[in-house]
């Protein structure tokens, strides 16, 4: 298998070969985090592409097909049709909370993006207890809709951010424990070491069987919620509160939150692929050794790749059947079903762990 | 009694939940209905029931069947519809009414097909031509009839609503006094 950790060793190695070992560190932090900056916008053009033309597929149309070859170039002409667009400020809003808000937004989910594992050795935030740091990065981002909707000096917002505020903080239960699930099958937190387990004894949904599966649909169910997409969209509601907490924004600073809502779909797939569906490591068959070795031949980075997009069309699946629920029918469908369901599940995964129930493949 | 309706409206709610992704699922794979126009506007066919426009079909003979009742004209909401008649009179001396012109403006007619509808003898129908466009509005007031033509003969039909209609041609006309 392909290890990333050599060639970042051997960089770093060579650098500070003649600069300072400070200077190379921060050089290496600086094209890191470009590479992530990068990698960031490339995959919200490719979600949002890939949004409309599933969604076109959905509903029986073609989608985007006059800009470019298949419409590739649309999302291009939008992106630079949004950076052109004046950032209009409100009278009376909050300037500063305003201003900030997007940008709590896009750091919470670029945060939570910087730790995703793409590759063996190429995961980019990974400590012993990456899963919690995972989940407490992301909930800053209720903090920027809040701030949004406080912010905007708009009654649209307010009651979008309200919704939003429910809606998050509520479906962070399940996937907090969906996640301790996984966490209680894998015995660790740190992400690296979840997704080696993963690549050397089977994917977690093999070996967790039932509980796994279990969690793996809440967690498709939650994650959504939590991306404000899907059945789950009511805090942008168009149909009642034109577009929720964004309304008053415009120019760039809706960019963001539209940058942030499909990276967080995406960063809600890639959470899925590696907790459950096994991260960079390959699809191996037990028995099947020559399948097993042509499977190792294909890049992490490209595993970890297909399987979040997999998992994002899923998602998006799920979001263009089902129609808007209701508040009440969102706060109760967490807190009277999903909630406890994944509960009982944990301790099912418990059972599943003590009495040594779960498959170990190769 | 109400922990056993919260398992049935859980696992209800799960196989419903199930059908509407199926279906999607299966419309994600069906042809797209998606009409490209202005590429292939060689081989597009608006579906039957689209109505362009109304029009008098005629045979190879040049005949339509169009008696000039003028029910069409008094039953159109708009007024969009004119019958100028004229009588002639036949070989056998009988004075008879026929089809001068037929007048149909295109620009107020909403399309309601109740003249179709109304015709006794099916003389006109919608057809699918929908580029309809022109850059004036007189250029919308068609004659419907070919010029040149002339009513088919007219065999006797069973109808179920006139039990013995006359069948000889001098008589069909609603009186119009």
């Amino acid at each position: 298998m392909f290890d990333l950790q050599t060639w970042t060793t051997a960089i770093h190695t060579w650098l500070t070969g003649f600069i300072p070992e400070w200077t190379a560190i921060l050089l290496e932090s600086v094209v890191v985090a470009l590479i992530i900056i990068t990698l960031y916008a490339v995959f919200a053009i490719a979600l949002i592409y890939l949004e409309r033309k599933i969604c076109a597929f959905f509903q029986c149309r073609i989608g985007p097909n006059r800009v470019g070859k298949w419409g590739l170039l649309q999302v291009f002409g939008d992106v630079f049709k949004m950076l052109q667009k004046e950032i209009i400020r409100m009278r009376k809003s909050d300037r500063f909370l305003h201003d900030l808000a997007p940008y709590l937004v896009v750091t919470a989910s670029m945060l939570t993006f910087a730790c995703l594992p793409w590759n063996k050795g190429g995961h980019i935030i990974d400590f012993n207890i990456g899963i919690f740091f995972m989940l407490a990065v992301s909930s800053i981002g209720v903090v920027g809709i809040l701030l949004a909707g406080l912010g905007s000096n708009s009654k649209y917002p307010m009651i979008g951010a309200m919704r939003a505020g429910a809606q998050l903080i509520s479906y962070e239960i399940s996937i907090g424990l969906t996640m301790l699930t996984m966490v209680a099958l894998t015995g660790t937190m740190q992400i690296s070491e979840i997704v080696q387990q993963q690549a050397d004894y089977g994917w977690n949904i093999v070996r967790g069987h039932l509980p796994a599966l279990i969690a793996f649909l809440v967690y498709l169910i939650a994650g959504n919620a939590e991306c404000n997409r899907g059945p789950f969209d009511l805090p942008e509601g168009e149909s009642e509160l034109t577009a929720g907490y964004h309304t008053e924004y415009s120019g760039m600073h809706f960019g963001y939150y539209y940058l942030a809502e499909y990276l967080n779909l995406f960063i809600a797939a890639g959470i899925a692929s590696t907790i459950f569906l096994g991260g960079w490591a390959p699809l191996h068959i037990a028995g099947l050794d020559g399948f097993n070795h042509i499977m190792d031949l294909i890049p992490g980075f490209f595993w970890f790749v297909g399987k979040t997009f997999f998992v994002v069309f899923l998602l998006m699946w799920e979001r263009w059947t089902f129609p808007r629920l209701r508040i009440d029918h969102i706060l109760s469908l967490e807190w009277k079903y999903l909630m406890p369901i994944s509960l009982i599940n944990l301790l099912l995964m418990a059972l599943v762990v003590v009495l040594g129930l779960g498959i170990n493949l190769n | 009694m109400e922990n056993n309706n919260y398992i049935q409206g859980l696992f209800g709610g799960i196989k419903t939940l199930m059908v509407g992704l199926k279906t999607t699922m299966r419309e994600f794979f069906t042809k797209k209905i998606t009409e490209q126009y202005p590429e292939n506007r060689n081989e597009l066919v608006m579906f039957d029931r689209f109505r362009g426009s109304l029009v008098m079909p005629h045979n190879e003979q040049n005949e339509h069947k169009c008696i000039a009742c003028g029910i069409c004209s008094m039953n159109c909401p708009n007024g969009t519809i004119e019958v100028k008649s004229k009588t002639i009179e036949t070989e056998d001396g009988k004075k008879k009414k026929i089809l001068d012109r037929y007048i149909y403006d295109q620009g107020i007619c909403m399309y309601c097909m109740i003249c179709v509808r109304v015709c006794p003898q099916d003389a006109i129908s919608f057809d699918q031509s929908f580029e309809n466009a022109v850059f004036d509005r007189s250029k919308l007031i068609k004659q419907l009839n070919q010029p040149g033509s002339k009513v088919q003969e007219r065999k006797p039909v069973a109808r179920p609503v006139a039990p013995k209609p006359a069948t000889d041609s001098s008589n069909p006309q609603p009186t119009q006094s």
